[in-house]
């Protein structure tokens, strides 16, 4: 027992569980499906991966923050249409491929003024961030209809769907595009004055406020970060697709937060890392892939999601000591 | 202190007016560099309106603010540091997630290049902080990990950052044990020996005389008037405070006690209390007195079944009582009166009258709905009794003082006519004059029958309203007093645990 | 301007922001279309909000108890499919009781989760909605099911039906709506789920059984997903096995809508009922005045921030948050 709590593998897992999770199903799955450990197939999470992932680097901010964005789905929704759209407008028509980058660069900006809508109206309003963007997830996807016209967008320059064809050597380029995010949030969020405060204004919020840290911009930051981030998950999923439906991202905020709480952030903010949440959506991405693998009717997967995510919570509380001191309430 | 020198701070004829509220009506107040200045007030007197003040969060309507013999403005709690007033929050304003370090130099945290936090600056920095105040933990910690008095250290270690002149504690010692005011005082000592000026808000008179070079009073928005320490007394203190004299004496007609209506045998729940044995009759109240930690609200938790005992017996009138809930506490004819009014004792956001009627609703119904009359009819006898001050039973608990929202939670527990009332911290956090209509209450409801048990941290309150006091210390019972012949000593030493071997 | 008006005026009118915007809309779709507040477009509008509404209902209860229920819109597919399944296989007068049972089950694994274990009800709702999302994939196979004999069954009336002229959905939603309210504003019940709303250990140190309570809470909004789902199918006459999705988040704007704090302890079912009527009103005046009917989604999004901010305005006493 005493080496278990020494081995600083062992301790580093007990404080990080969704990790000792992910490692059980790696193996379980690598055992049961011949399939699974293969290079291509790894690949292949890892690119599954990345679309509710880089959303979840965000809301790993966001919620740290103390607040919640339930808006991302359709953020993603409408960066994909614009992405998709706008390279095809004549104003562009002669610049090749070149058209792709002005569509890329608005459609990431898109998601950063909805990010920055929500972000001010939090700040200025008072609103809970949960009511706002519970709005602006109505709103947002109204927005995409809207602009659609509830037709879907198909990308004309092969360029672009041939974009997630590439690879660094043995990662896909979307992967890669991924890791690099985590980096650079994992870095933001543990080394940063601005990361610093993001735990703080979560934390104790008043301590916060008379600290001098003006909690407004810097909530409305965050909210900007996540919508860049939706955005960005956005536009790979289109090349992915070759194209942009009015309804894509539906449903994306609960797998969001799934992953997010499974890697141990606190809806109550203060709390989380980006180590934890690149462990929940890896469980989640692994998760799906390899019940496909052994060709489980993706029904099931909907079942085992809830029923973790839940077991999580109850182990958690049954583990992390209670505050209310031994007192039957 | 010579007549050349200016006042660290001054603050000359401050009004703050609210919707309806003249909050502070030209109030005067100073701080000389090396003096302790106590503000002393009842709740709702203006201290800590007048506190935000000093701390830039509120805008005074009218008067001035001088730092130093300049007038200065501050509209931020940042900009009165940086003109070098510190304000240490009554409640604690630490994140706990984060280290001491972060939580010292918390909206400051030294830069690198790309807003890269300089980690060896600021634990070098906090450490030399810390090291000063003679804490013995290290700035790396996470402050969730530290006990309350070293959260506090950090908090004051926050202080320091700057360079303050003036520094205003607001109640510290509410959470601290005996030991750990000792440390602070020390601390607030070796400030004023450097020449800062301490505003010290507490409501606790022994603190006040102990600490303090002047005190000044207010009362309902105003200045009252000035004392120096030395030359005054508690009394006259008071008297400035409530605009008269207060009784403290009790009325000494012979109690009569009547049956044993609880007791409790052996009553035991490892490291909370041990073998606690005790009885309470008919018209008689019966003191708990002790430390914070000593085990008596857990005992009482345990008597309304909010905490399971290992083992024990309780009787209740002479029979053996299992209380497995609040509930059946409750159908037992129990009553508690929770310490923390706002966390256990009311629902804010609800009407007086619900509020008091919460334990009983059930039961008062005719057919299947609230009998709304007969709530009523509750509320008005319990605001008449007591003296409840309230436009109406409309009104939410929430925006009540503390002195009527304590009297709301004894008025629901009164009228559910109980046979034993365990009152837990009746006045803590009230104005001295509902205290004394607390007390006064306690002795009346004594003397027409009832078994009461008064849980209480403060000597003079204890033995005001007991006929027994029952010291504790470290979970187990160190004497039983017959009021009689208590000393305030010998209660001094049976609570620290000095008499623990001569006792048991 | 408004913010003086916000201090002077006293929040007796803030507090009835929502019925003032309520009357605001009224009479500006009634200015903008004659069909508007003919009796036909009303009745119409009525029966479409009262699947919503009626879930709203039990959501309302549950917020008030301090909780969310995320698992309505789930539930709501599987409520429907199992019921319009079961029609034809063992008919409507089983298939009922049998679809409202299986349905109280999850409100019970809700709240036994929820009141008993007290872990965070977002994260078990967000939890059973996958759950049950599944479960409804796994007993449909993923097939769409519907009725058979859609006229021949008295079925039809719960959905298709009326009476006195009045259709039934009107009829359920309305007299649910006054059962509810009476419940939580003159018994013994309402008043605990607003004491541990508002304050648990407050509750739990009165003598009030908090975990039942909030066991009790679950239970109920399962039953109105159980009598929504009997409208539906029965209007609808069959179901996709998603019927329900996203339903969960438009009826919680609803309830927001009508001034339920998320916080818990305050909220009233009668203005749920507005909150609920308004969104219907707002989606209809639109599509009545030409407008596609996903424009409805952003009426009601600057329509929830604005009610809500005026809520909290008229609380705090100013417009905007003083948060730097």
């Amino acid at each position: 027992m005493a080496y278990f709590y020494q081995n600083p593998v062992l301790r580093w897992l007990l404080r990080n569980p969704i990790w000792g999770f992910v490692l059980i199903v790696f193996i379980f799955f690598s055992l049961s499906s011949e399939h699974f450990f293969a290079a291509r197939n790894l690949q292949n999470i890892l690119v599954q991966t990345s679309t509710i992932g880089l959303i979840a680097l965000g809301m790993t901010l966001v919620m740290i923050n103390g607040n919640i964005d339930l808006s991302v789905g359709a953020t993603l929704a409408l960066a994909a249409a614009f992405a998709v759209d706008v390279q095809s407008w004549a104003m562009f028509a002669t610049w090749g491929n070149w058209q792709i980058l002005p569509a890329v660069c608005l459609a990431l900006l898109v998601g950063i003024f909805m990010g920055a809508i929500n972000g001010f109206i939090v700040w200025k309003t008072g609103v809970d961030a949960f009511i706002v963007t519970l709005g602006a997830m109505l709103g947002i996807r109204g927005l995409v209809f809207v602009y659609t016209g509830e037709q879907s967008f198909y990308a004309m320059n092969f360029a672009y769907s041939d974009f997630s064809a590439l690879s660094f050597g043995p990662l896909p380029v979307l992967a890669v595009i991924f890791l690099l995010c985590v980096l650079i949030v994992h870095w933001l969020l543990s080394r940063t004055v601005h990361g610093r405060n993001t735990y703080a204004v979560g934390g104790n919020r008043e301590a916060a406020v008379n600290a001098g840290i003006r909690v407004g911009p810097h909530m409305m930051i965050n909210f900007m970060i996540i919508g860049f981030l939706a955005a960005l998950s956005g536009v790979l999923l289109s090349t992915q697709m070759g194209a942009a439906t009015p309804n894509l991202g539906r449903d994306y905020e609960l797998w969001v937060i799934t992953a997010v709480v499974l890697g141990g952030t606190k809806l109550t903010g203060g709390k989380g890392d980006i180590i934890g949440t690149l462990g929940g959506v890896l469980a989640i991405g692994i998760l799906r892939n390899g019940m496909n693998l052994m060709q489980v009717p993706a029904f099931y997967v909907y079942v085992i999601l809830g029923s973790i995510l839940i077991a999580v919570l109850f182990l958690d509380k049954r583990f992390n000591t209670s505050t209310d001191g031994g007192l039957r309430l | 202190m010579t007549a050349s020198r200016e006042p660290a701070l001054r603050l000359q004829g401050i009004v703050k007016t609210f919707p309806g509220v003249r909050a502070l009506d030209g109030v005067d107040f100073e701080v000389m560099p090396g003096e302790v200045h106590a503000l002393l007030g009842e709740n709702g007197a203006g201290k800590s309106t007048l506190m935000k003040v000093l701390a830039g969060m509120y805008q005074p309507d009218e008067g001035q603010i001088m730092i130093a013999g300049h007038p200065v403005q501050m509209t931020t709690p940042i900009e009165a540091k940086a003109q070098g007033v510190v304000l240490i929050h009554q409640e604690l304003s630490l994140v706990p997630e984060m280290s001491a370090a972060e939580n010292i130099y918390l909206g400051e945290l030294p830069r690198k290049s790309f807003g890269r936090v300089d980690w060896a600056t600021l634990e070098e920095r906090a450490n030399a902080i810390l090291k000063r105040l003679k804490c013995s933990f290290r700035a790396e910690v996470t402050v969730a990990n530290l006990s309350i008095a070293n959260q506090q250290m950090v908090e004051i270690a926050r202080a320091l950052t700057v360079d303050a002149r003036v520094v205003v504690f607001d109640e510290p010692t509410a959470s601290l044990t005996d030991a750990e005011k000792v440390v602070l005082f020390d601390i607030i000592n070796d400030l004023k020996a450097r020449g800062v000026g301490i505003v010290y808000i507490s409501h606790r008179m022994d603190e006040i005389f102990t600490l303090s070079d002047r005190i000044t009073v207010l009362r309902d928005g105003a200045y009252r008037g000035t004392l120096t320490t030395a030359v005054t007394n508690e009394d006259e203190v008071t008297r400035l405070m409530i605009g008269r004299s207060l009784d403290l004496s009790r009325d000494e007609a012979a109690p009569n006690f009547g049956k044993t209506m609880l007791e409790v045998r052996n009553l035991t729940c490892p490291g909370l209390f041990e073998n606690v044995s005790f009885t309470v009759r008919v018209g008689e109240v019966v003191g708990f007195y002790g430390l914070v930690g000593a085990g008596r609200t857990e005992i009482a938790e345990a008597l309304f079944g909010l905490r399971k005992p290992d083992s024990g017996e309780i009787r209740v009138d002479g029979e053996a009582a299992e209380i497995t809930s609040p509930r059946a506490a409750i159908a037992l004819g129990i009553s508690l009166v929770p310490e923390n009014r706002k966390e256990q004792g009311l629902v804010l956001q609800m009407n007086c009258r619900d509020n008091m009627t919460l334990p009983q609703v059930q039961a008062l119904t005719t057919g299947p709905f609230v009998a709304q009359g007969a709530e009523l009819a509750i509320f008005d006898k319990y605001r008449d009794r007591l003296a409840i001050k309230t436009p109406s039973w409309k009104q939410s608990a929430a925006v009540l003082s503390g002195g009527n929202q304590q009297k709301i939670v004894i008025g629901k527990w009164l009228s559910m006519t109980p046979r034993v009332l365990i009152v837990d911290e009746p006045t803590r956090g009230i104005d001295v004059g509902s205290k004394s209509e607390i007390h006064q209450l306690l002795r009346e409801l004594a003397a027409q029958g009832y078994a009461v048990i008064v849980i209480s941290s403060e000597m003079p309150e204890v033995l005001r309203v007991s006929d027994r006091i029952i010291a504790m210390y470290h979970g187990r019972i160190m004497r039983e007093f017959d009021i009689k012949d208590v000393t305030e000593d010998s209660l001094v030493q049976a609570i620290s645990g000095i008499s623990a071997e001569a006792v048991a | 301007m408004l913010l003086t008006r916000l201090k002077a005026g006293g929040p007796a009118i803030a507090k009835q922001g929502i019925l003032v915007a309520f009357v605001v809309f009224m009479i500006a779709f009634s200015l903008m279309s004659d069909r508007f507040l003919s009796a036909d477009n009303i009745m119409s509008v009525f029966r479409q909000s009262a699947i919503i509404g009626v879930m709203a209902l039990g959501v309302t209860i549950v917020v008030i108890g301090g909780n969310l229920d995320l698992s309505v819109g789930s539930m709501l597919s599987f409520a429907t499919v199992l019921v319009v399944d079961l029609h034809d296989k063992i008919g409507p007068e089983l298939a009922i009781p049998v679809m409202v049972l299986a349905t109280l089950c999850l409100g019970a694994i809700n709240g036994f989760l929820i009141g008993i274990l007290r872990l965070n009800s977002l994260i078990v709702t967000l939890g059973m909605l996958s759950v049950i999302q599944g479960l409804v994939l796994i007993y449909s196979g993923g097939q769409n099911v519907d009725i058979a004999d859609q006229r021949g069954t008295w079925f039809a009336m719960f959905g298709r039906g009326a009476v006195f002229g009045i259709a039934t959905p009107i009829i359920i939603f309305g007299t649910l709506a006054v059962v509810f309210h009476v419940i939580m504003t003159t018994m013994p019940f309402g008043r605990h789920v607003h004491a541990v709303g508002g304050n648990p250990t407050a509750s739990v140190f009165s003598g009030i059984p908090r975990s039942r309570v909030v066991f009790m809470t679950y239970l109920i909004s399962a039953l109105c997903v159980a009598v929504a789902a009997i409208i539906l199918g029965s209007r609808v006459m069959g179901s996709q096995n998603n019927v329900g999705q996203g339903y969960e988040l438009q009826v919680l704007a609803a309830v927001i809508l009508g001034g339920t704090s998320l916080l818990g302890g305050s909220g009233s079912i009668l203005r749920t009922v507005l909150g609920v009527l308004m969104l219907a009103f707002i989606q209809n005046g639109l599509i009545l005045m030409g407008q596609p009917y996903y424009t409805q989604w952003l009426v009601t999004w600057a329509v929830i921030i604005i009610a809500v901010w005026l809520d909290v305005a008229a609380k705090r006493g100013r417009l905007f948050s003083p948060i730097a």
